[in-house]
C-alpha cells in the first residue's frame, strides 16, 4: 500500500473524530471538572473576589449519592421504567412474533399501524394522551392523573410509543431467517407455538438484549414526557425524575456544580446497567464482525 | 379457523391501540373551541380551519417559525450526520489500519453515553464561545450519531465488494474518489435508512434545544408545543390551539413514514444480501 493508501482511512474519520473530541470528549471532561467545584461565598458575597470557586473534590458526588430527593426520584423512575420495559418490550415481542408467523391477516395495515407512533413526537405524544387523560376531555372517564394512577398513565404513553419501533426490530431480525429452519421443525412435528418458543426467540436474544439496552437507557432519562405533562396536573413534581431534577438544579435554582454530579450519577447508573445486560451477551450486540 | 382469528385479532387490538389517539387528535382538531367541551368525542367539529387560521396568526405567526426551524434543524442535522456516518463507516469497514478498533469502540461508547450528561456543559461551553441560543448549538451537537456509524459499517461491509476497490486502485483512482464515486453510491440505500431515523430522532428531540434556546423564534415545534402547553394548560381557550399544533407538528412525519416505508429496515444488513 501507497502512503496515500495509508492516510485516507484518517483522513475520512476526521470529521468523526472532531465531532466526537468537541461534543463528546470535552463535554464530559468538563462534566466532570464542574462536579469537583462549588462557588465559595465569603462575606455578604459582594465586591470583587468575594465568590470564588473552589475544588471539593468528591463532596458533591457524595452528596447527589446521598441526596433524598434523588433517591425518590430513582424510586419513581424504577417503578414505571420496570412498567414500561416488561410491557412495552413483552408486546413488541409478541406482535413481532404474530405478524411473522404465517397464520395472519392484515399483517402489513398492523405493522404500519403499530410503527405509527415513533412518528409522533415525544412532547406531542404526551400531548395528545394527556388532553385524553384530561377529565374534562377524557372518553373513558375519571382519574387518570391522580398521584396513585400518573406513573400508570405516564407509562402507558412510553409504551404507546415505543411499541413499535421495538417490534419493528424483532421483526426484521425474524425475517432475516431463512425459512428452512422452520420447515425442518415443522417435518420433525412442532406446532407454531413451539416453533415461536424454541426456534424463534433463542435466535431473538441479541436482538432483545439490545433493545433492552436501548430502552434502559431512555428510561433513566426520562423527561420529556413527565416534563410536557406537568402542566396538566399537579401529581408530577419537578423533580420527579432525576433527569428533571438535573434541569431544575442548573437551570432554575443555577447549582451547576450539584447538576454535574447528579449528571455523573445518572450516566454511572446507565453503564453499569448497560454493561451488565452487554456482558451477558458478550459478542452479540455489538461488535460481532470486528 | 381459531388458529387464523386470534393471532389477527391480538395485531388488530394493538393497531387500535396506537392509531386511537392519532384519529382522536384528527377528531378534536376539527372542534372550536365550544364544541370542544359538548360534542361527544368521536364526533367531528366545524372548526379546522379557523383553528388552523388561528393557530397561524398566533404571537405574529410565531407557528410558521417552528415548523421551518424543526425543517432545519431535521433535514440539516440529518443529511451531516449521515454524510459522516457514511464516510467513517466506509473507511472503518474497508481499510485496515493501525488504530482502526480503537477508534470504532471509541465511537461506538458514545452510544452508552446518556444525553444528560453532555447537555449542561454543552450549554456552558456553547455560551462561553457565544453559540449558546443560535441555530448551531442545536445543530452541531446531533451530527455524530455513533449507531448511525456502526449500521454504516456494518451496511459498507456488505455492500462494497473489495474485487471493486481493488479495480479502482488498479485504475489509478485516487481514495476519494473511490470513496465517492464508487462506495458512497453503493451505500445509497443505507443511507437512506439512516436519513430517515436521524431526522425522525432530531423532529423528535427536545430536551436539547429546550436548553439551548431561550428566543422562541428559534424553537423547534416540540419545543414551541410545550410552551404553548405551558401557557394554555388552564386556559381551555387556548386547547384548540394546542390540539391543532399537535396536529399539524405530526402530519409531516407520519406523511414521510408512509411513502418512505420500504426505506425503515433497522437491520440494514438483510439490504445488503440481495
Amino acid at each position: 500500500m501507497n502512503r496515500r493508501v495509508k492516510a485516507a482511512p484518517y483522513l475520512f474519520l476526521t470529521p468523526a473524530i472532531v465531532l466526537f473530541t468537541l461534543f463528546l470528549a470535552v463535554p464530559i471532561g468538563y462534566t466532570v471538572y464542574l462536579s469537583m467545584r462549588r462557588v465559595k461565598v465569603s462575606g455578604l458575597g459582594l465586591g470583587k473576589g468575594a465568590r470564588q470557586e473552589i475544588f471539593v473534590g468528591l463532596d458533591n458526588l457524595a452528596a447527589a449519592v446521598t441526596d433524598g430527593e434523588l433517591w425518590a426520584g430513582w424510586l419513581r423512575v424504577l417503578g414505571y421504567g420496570a412498567l414500561v420495559l416488561v410491557v412495552m418490550l413483552g408486546l413488541a415481542l409478541l406482535f413481532a412474533l404474530l405478524l411473522d408467523s404465517a397464520h395472519v391477516r392484515l399483517a402489513r395495515f398492523s405493522r404500519i399501524a403499530i410503527f405509527l407512533p415513533y412518528a409522533v413526537p415525544g412532547v406531542a405524544a404526551t400531548l395528545l394522551w394527556g388532553f385524553l387523560y384530561l377529565p374534562s376531555l377524557s372518553p373513558f372517564g375519571l382519574g387518570f392523573l391522580s398521584a396513585s394512577a400518573v406513573t400508570f398513565s405516564m407509562a402507558n404513553i412510553a409504551v404507546w410509543g415505543g411499541v413499535g419501533f421495538n417490534m419493528l426490530v424483532l421483526y426484521t431480525t425474524l425475517r432475516a431467517i431463512p425459512r428452512e429452519l422452520y420447515e425442518a421443525a415443522r417435518i420433525d412435528g412442532a406446532t407454531e407455538t413451539q416453533i415461536a418458543l424454541r426456534v424463534k426467540i433463542p435466535i431473538l436474544v441479541p436482538a432483545i438484549i439490545l433493545t433492552t439496552v436501548f430502552s434502559v437507557i431512555a428510561t433513566i432519562q426520562v423527561f420529556t414526557e413527565p416534563t410536557t405533562l406537568r402542566p396538566l396536573t399537579n401529581a408530577i413534581s419537578s423533580t420527579w425524575s432525576p433527569l428533571m431534577k438535573v434541569y431544575r438544579d442548573a437551570f432554575v435554582t443555577g447549582d451547576l456544580y450539584s447538576a454535574a454530579a447528579t449528571s455523573i450519577v445518572i450516566a454511572a447508573v446507565s453503564l453499569v446497567l448497560s454493561f451488565g445486560f452487554l456482558r451477558v451477551v458478550r459478542g452479540h450486540a455489538f461488535g460481532e464482525e470486528s | 379457523m381459531t388458529r387464523r382469528l386470534a393471532p389477527t385479532g391480538l395485531l388488530l387490538l394493538g393497531a387500535i391501540y396506537c392509531l386511537f389517539p392519532v384519529s382522536w387528535v384528527l377528531v378534536a382538531a376539527t372542534k372550536s373551541p365550544a364544541e370542544l367541551f359538548t360534542t361527544s368525542t368521536l364526533t367531528p367539529g366545524t372548526g379546522l380551519l379557523s383553528n388552523i387560521e388561528e393557530l397561524f396568526a398566533y404571537r405574529e405567526g410565531v407557528f410558521w417559525l417552528w415548523m421551518a426551524n424543526t425543517l432545519l434543524y431535521a433535514g440539516g442535522g440529518a443529511l451531516l450526520s449521515t454524510a459522516v456516518s457514511a464516510v467513517s463507516g466506509f473507511a472503518l469497514a474497508k481499510y485496515r489500519f493501525p488504530g482502526r478498533n480503537a477508534i470504532f469502540n471509541l465511537l461506538i461508547g458514545g452510544i452508552l453515553v446518556p444525553a444528560v450528561v453532555l447537555a449542561i456543559p454543552q450549554y456552558l461551553l456553547f455560551s462561553r464561545v457565544g453559540l449558546a441560543d443560535t441555530y448551531w448549538a442545536v445543530l452541531l451537537p446531533q451530527i455524530l450519531h455513533p449507531y448511525s456509524i456502526y449500521l454504516a459499517r456494518i451496511y459498507a461491509t456488505a455492500a462494497i465488494p473489495d474485487s471493486l476497490l481493488e479495480a479502482g486502485r488498479l485504475d489509478g483512482a485516487g481514495e476519494w474518489r473511490l470513496m465517492s464515486r464508487v462506495a458512497i453510491p453503493l451505500m445509497v440505500p443505507g443511507m437512506v435508512t439512516i436519513f430517515l431515523f436521524q431526522f425522525v430522532a432530531i423532529w423528535n428531540n427536545f430536551l436539547l434545544p429546550f436548553i439551548m434556546l431561550g428566543d422562541d423564534g428559534k424553537f423547534p415545534l416540540t419545543v414551541g408545543l410545550y410552551t404553548l402547553l405551558a401557557a394554555g394548560a388552564n386556559q381551555p381557550t387556548l386547547y384548540n390551539l394546542i390540539l391543532t399544533g399537535a396536529l399539524l407538528s405530526i402530519v409531516p412525519l407520519i406523511a414521510l413514514f408512509l411513502t418512505m416505508q420500504r426505506y425503515w429496515r433497522t437491520d440494514l444488513s438483510s439490504g445488503a444480501v440481495k
